[in-house]
C-alpha cells in the first residue's frame, strides 16, 4: 500500500519551536498527534526519489534505512542530493547538485522545490548553522579535497563519494529538531541562485565578525575555569573517541588496500591453471576447472572491497569528521561560559572600585579642576553604578546563554550518541554480511568443482606407487 | 602397469621419522652444522605376522640423497628418477622462511625425502637395486661401496652430454614431443608456483591487518556502555580470524611442493628424452661413418670417385697411388667397415632397447602424474573450501556480536 506523502502529518500539527526547547528535545518520542507511516510506503516513497540516482542496492539499503531510523515515524521533509553537473565559466569550473526538496511544513510555501547547489553552498550553510546554534552538533561535510590520494575533484568516485555525504548531510540536518528550523536551512533549499546569492550577503558584516572571532580567541586563551563536570567528561570521551574513531579509519582504509593488492596477484593467478591446461590431456579439465574457481572468486572479492569502500570507508570517516565537530562544540561551549565568568570577574572589580575610597586620578583632576570633592566623589559613585547595572544586565544575558547552550550541547549529545552507536552498528553489522556472503558464494564455487570431480569415474587403480 | 618382480616397498616398510641437527667438520675442515634425517625400515612379513619388531634405522643427510639419486640417473638412463625436495627454499613468499635451519623447512624436507625413498622403492625398476637397499640398511660402508660402482665418472660425463649441442637426423618423434611437453611443465609450474606464492603472501596481508581491529575495538569498548559487550567479543573474533591465516597457508604448502615435485621431475623427463636424442645421435654416426668407409672402400676398388672427394682432386692433380699402396688402404677399410658394422648393430640394439624400456617408463610417470596432480587439485579446492567455511564462521559470530551492539 502506498501513501502519498501529504498525508504523513496531520494538519493541527505545526512545527513551531516552543519557548522551553530542552523539553521538546527530550520527548521527541512521544508525538502522539503525528500519523505513523507504514514501513512500506516509506520504501516506496524512498524508491520514488532514487529515480534519478545510480541505484545500487547498497545504497538504496542505506537510504531506506536511514530513512526507517526515526525516533517518530513522521518524517515531513524529504530532501536529495543527485544529478551532478559540471559548469564551465570563464573564471572557474565546478560541479552543481540538484537538491530537491519535498515537505508539508508550514514555513514552506510550496510542497516541492528544486534547486542546484555547489559545495560552496553547503559550506556556507553549515557555517551559518554553527554560528547560530554554535553549541549543537551539525554532522560534518565532506572534505574541501582529499590530500592523501591526490584525487581528482572531477574524478567519478569523488563527485559520487561526495554526493552521497552531502545528501547524508541534508538530511541530518533535516531530522535536527531545532536545526532544520533555521531560516538559513530553508533559504538553501528553496531560493533560486541568485536569491541565494543575495541572501548570503546580509547578516554580520566583516568587521563584527572579525570583532566576534577576536573575543573567541581572547576567551579561548583565557580558559575557562568552572567547566561542571558533565561536559569535561564529556571531552575526555570526544578525546578517546577521536583516537579510536582515527585508528579503525586507517585499518579499514589499510584493509581495503591489501584486499586491492590481493585481487591485482588472485587476476593472474587463475591464468596460470589456463595455461597449463593447454599442455595436458587428461588434467585439462580439471585444471580449466581450478583456473574458473579462481576467476568466479576474483569476482566476488571484487564486489567485497566494492561493499567494504562504499560502506564503512564512508562511515568511519564522518565519524572521524564528527569528533573534530565534537570538539569544537565543547570549545564553543567553553568560550560561551568563558566569556561569562570574565564579565563576572569585571563585574567584582567594578564592585571593589565603587566601594573604595582611594584617591583615584579622576579624583585628584577634579579637585584640580575645582570641583568639591565630596561632589566628585558622589559623581564617580554614580557613574560607576550605572556601568554596574549594565554590566549586571549583559551578565544576566551570558547567564541565559550560557544555560541554553548547555541545555542545547547536553540535548543533543545524547541524540549524537545514539545516532553515532545506529551508524556504526549498522556499517559494521553490513560488513559482516556482506563477508560472510562472500564466503558462502566461494565455498559454492569450490564445492560445485569438488562435485565434478567426485562424479567422474575415478580410477580405482592399485595404488601401491604413490606414497 | 608393468611390474617386474615385487618392488621393496612390498617386502619393506620405509619412512623417514625425524630429523636432527649434527655439527661436524666439512670438506675445508670448517665447523659447520648439518640435519640428518632417520630412515626406518621394518620387514612386511613380521608386521603382517603380527609381530611389532623394532625399526632397523641409520641417520642419512641430503648430501647422501643427492648421491644415490645421482647414482640411479647414471645407472638408469632410460627412467624418469623421481626428483629429491629442493636444496634450498624457492619460491618463498615473506612470512616463510628461506633459511635451510627453518623448522618448517626441515620438516617439509623430511616430508619430501620419504616421498622420494617411497616412490624409487615402488617402482618395478629401480627398486631391485642392490646401491638402494645399502642406503637403506648399512649406515657406514655405503658411501664406499657406491663410489666403487665409479658412477661418478659417468655422472660427470652425462653432465656433458646432457648440455651438449648435436642434431639428430631422425629422433623418435614421441620423444621429441615429449621433450617439448617437459620443457612446458617445467615452465608452466614454476610460474604458477611464483604467482601462487605472491598471491599467499597478500592473503596474509589481508588476515593479519583485521588483527589490528581486535586491539581498537577492545579498546574502544572501554569507553562505551552500551557497545562495550559487542565490541569486545567482536574484537575477539577478529583475532581469531587473524590468526587463522597461519595454518592455512602452512597447509598449502604442502599443496605447493606437489607440485613442485613435478617441476622437479619434469627435468628427469627431459633427462630421458636427451638421453635418447645422444643414442640416436651415436647411431647415426656410426651409421654414416659406415656408409662412408663403405663408399670408400668402392671408391678404391672400382677407381671410379662418385661424389667430389679430396681423394679424387689429388688423383686428378697428382695422379693415382700404387697398386700396394691401395691394397693397404683397401684391408685396413675393410677391417674399419667390420668394426663398424658391429658398432652400428650393437648401437641399433641399444637404441631399440632404451627406447622401449624408456617409452614404458615413460607411460608409467605420465600415469603418475596424472593421478597425483589430479589428486593435489582436488585436495587444493578441499583446502579453499575449508578456508572459506572458516570465514563464514568467524564472520558469522563477528555479526552476532555487532548485533549486541
Amino acid at each position: 500500500m502506498s501513501r502519498t506523502i501529504d498525508a504523513v502529518v496531520s494538519p493541527t500539527q505545526t512545527n513551531t519551536i516552543p519557548a522551553d526547547i530542552s523539553g521538546q528535545m527530550l520527548d521527541l518520542d512521544e508525538d502522539d498527534d503525528l500519523e505513523v507511516f507504514s514501513k512500506d510506503s516509506t520504501l516506496a516513497d524512498g524508491n520514488m526519489f532514487n529515480a534519478s540516482m545510480p541505484t545500487s542496492p547498497g545504497s538504496m539499503v542505506n537510504q531506506c534505512k536511514f530513512e526507517e531510523d526515526e525516533e517518530s515515524d513522521s518524517k515531513d521533509i524529504f530532501i536529495t542530493v543527485d544529478n551532478p553537473e559540471s559548469h564551465v565559466t570563464a573564471i572557474e569550473t565546478f560541479i552543481t547538485y540538484r537538491v530537491l526538496t519535498k515537505t508539508t511544513r508550514s514555513e514552506f510555501d510550496n510542497s516541492e522545490y528544486e534547486v542546484r547547489r555547489r559545495y560552496q553552498d553547503f559550506l556556507w550553510l553549515k557555517g551559518k548553522l554553527e554560528d547560530t546554534h554554535s553549541t549543537l552538533i551539525v554532522h560534518p561535510l565532506p572534505e574541501k579535497f582529499v590530500v592523501k590520494g591526490m584525487v581528482e575533484r572531477f574524478n567519478g568516485d569523488f563527485i559520487e563519494t561526495r554526493r552521497k555525504a552531502l545528501h547524508k548531510f541534508l538530511n541530518r540536518v533535516a531530522d535536527h529538531p531545532i536545526l532544520s528550523c533555521s531560516e538559513d536551512f530553508k533559504v538553501f533549499l528553496s531560493a533560486q541562485a541568485w536569491e541565494l546569492t543575495t541572501y548570503k550577503k546580509q547578516g554580520p558584516g566583516f568587521l563584527s565578525r572579525m570583532g566576534e572571532t577576536v573575543r573567541a580567541v581572547a576567551n579561548s586563551v583565557r580558559g575557562v575555569k568552572n567547566r561542571p563536570e558533565e561536559f569535561t567528561a564529556i571531552q575526555e570521551y570526544v578525546e578517546d573517541f577521536s583516537n579510536k574513531i582515527g585508528s579503525l579509519d586507517k585499518v579499514t582504509q589499510r584493509i581495503v588496500k591489501e584486499q586491492k593488492e590481493y585481487l591485482e596477484e588472485l587476476k593472474e593467478y587463475g591464468p596460470t591453471y589456463t595455461l597449463w591446461s593447454g599442455s595436458e590431456e587428461e588434467l585439462a579439465e580439471q585444471l580449466k576447472g581450478v583456473a574458473g574457481c579462481i576467476e568466479r572468486c576474483c569476482k566476488e572479492t571484487e564486489e567485497q572491497v566494492g561493499h567494504l569502500s562504499d560502506t564503512l570507508v564512508p562511515v568511519l570517516h564522518e565519524y572521524v569528521l564528527c569528533a573534530e565537530t565534537l570538539k569544537a562544540v565543547l570549545r564553543r561551549r567553553d568560550n560561551i561560559q568563558a566569556e561569562f565568568e570574565a564579565k563576572n570577574e569585571a563585574l567584582a572589580t567594578k564592585k571593589v572600585d565603587r566601594d573604595a575610597e582611594s584617591s583615584d586620578l579622576g579624583f585628584v583632576w577634579g579637585s584640580l579642576l575645582g570641583k568639591n570633592p565630596e561632589e566628585a566623589r558622589h559623581q564617580r559613585q554614580e557613574r560607576l553604578d550605572g556601568e554596574i547595572e549594565e554590566l549586571k544586565e549583559e551578565i544576566d544575558k551570558l547567564e541565559d546563554r550560557v544555560e541554553w547552550a548547555n541545555n542545547a550541547l547536553k540535548g543533543d549529545w545524547g541524540r549524537w550518541q545514539r545516532s553515532m552507536r545506529g551508524d556504526l552498528k549498522s556499517a559494521f553489522l553490513s560488513t559482516a554480511e556482506k563477508n560472510v556472503d562472500y564466503y558462502e558464494k566461494c565455498l559454492a564455487v569450490w564445492e560445485t568443482f569438488l562435485l565434478s570431480q567426485r562424479t567422474e569415474p575415478s580410477e580405482e587403480t592399485d595404488r601401491d606407487n604413490t606414497p | 602397469m608393468v611390474e617386474e618382480g615385487s618392488t621393496l616397498l612390498r617386502r619393506m616398510e620405509i619412512s623417514v621419522a625425524e630429523a636432527e641437527k649434527r655439527t661436524g667438520k666439512n670438506t675445508v675442515n670448517m665447523q659447520e652444522i648439518f640435519t640428518v634425517y632417520l630412515i626406518e625400515t621394518r620387514p612386511i612379513d613380521a608386521i603382517t605376522e603380527g609381530h611389532n619388531p623394532a625399526p632397523d634405522s641409520l641417520w642419512r643427510r641430503y648430501s647422501e640423497f643427492e648421491i644415490l639419486r645421482n647414482y640411479l640417473l647414471v645407472t638408469y638412463p632410460f627412467i624418469v628418477v623421481p626428483p629429491l625436495p629442493e636444496k634450498r627454499a624457492e619460491f618463498v613468499w615473506h612470512k616463510l622462511s628461506a633459511d635451510n635451519m627453518d623448522p618448517d623447512f626441515v620438516e617439509r624436507r623430511r616430508v619430501g625425502l620419504e616421498n622420494f625413498l617411497l616412490r624409487v622403492a615402488s617402482h618395478s625398476v629401480l627398486s631391485n637395486d642392490k646401491i638402494l637397499y645399502h642406503f637403506l640398511t648399512e649406515e657406514h660402508r655405503w658411501k664406499e661401496v657406491v663410489c666403487e660402482t665409479g658412477f661418478q665418472a659417468k655422472a660427470d660425463s652425462r653432465i656433458k652430454a646432457l648440455s651438449a649441442t648435436f642434431r639428430v637426423k631422425n629422433p623418435d618423434k614421441r620423444f621429441t614431443e615429449m621433450k617439448h611437453y617437459s620443457d612446458e611443465l617445467q615452465s608452466l609450474t614454476s610460474q604458477l608456483l611464483r604467482v601462487r606464492a605472491r598471491v599467499a603472501d597478500r592473503l596474509y596481508g589481508v588476515y593479519k591487518v583485521h588483527g589490528n581491529y581486535g586491539r581498537v575495538f577492545s579498546e574502544w569498548s572501554a569507553l562505551e556502555k552500551e557497545m562495550g559487550d559487542g565490541l569486545q567479543s567482536a574484537g575477539h573474533h577478529m583475532d581469531a580470524y587473524a590468526a587463522s591465516v597461519d595454518d592455512m597457508l602452512e597447509e598449502e604448502e604442502h599443496y605447493a611442493d606437489q607440485l613442485k615435485e613435478y617441476l622437479f621431475y619434469a627435468e628427469a623427463l627431459r633427462a630421458v628424452c636427451r638421453k635418447h636424442e645422444l643414442t640416436q645421435y651415436e647411431l647415426e654416426t656410426a651409421s654414416s661413418d659406415l656408409i662412408s668407409k663403405k663408399q670408400q672402400r668402392e671408391e678404391l676398388a672400382t677407381g671410379m670417385v662418385r661424389t667430389f672427394s679430396f681423394k679424387g682432386m689429388t688423383n686428378k692433380l697428382f695422379g693415382q697411388e700404387t697398386p700396394e699402396q691401395r691394397e693397404a688402404k683397401l684391408s685396413l677399410l675393410e677391417e674399419q667397415i667390420v668394426q663398424g658394422e658391429e658398432t652400428v648393430t650393437e648401437k641399433t640394439v641399444e637404441c631399440e632397447e632404451y627406447v622401449k624400456g624408456a617409452w614404458v617408463d615413460m607411460q608409467r610417470f605420465k600415469e603418475q602424474k596424472d593421478r597425483d596432480l589430479r589428486e593435489a587439485l582436488i585436495g587444493y579446492a578441499v583446502m579453499q573450501i575449508s578456508m572459506c567455511k572458516k570465514g563464514i564462521q568467524v564472520w558469522t559470530n563477528a555479526k552476532e556480536c555487532f548485533h549486541k551492539m
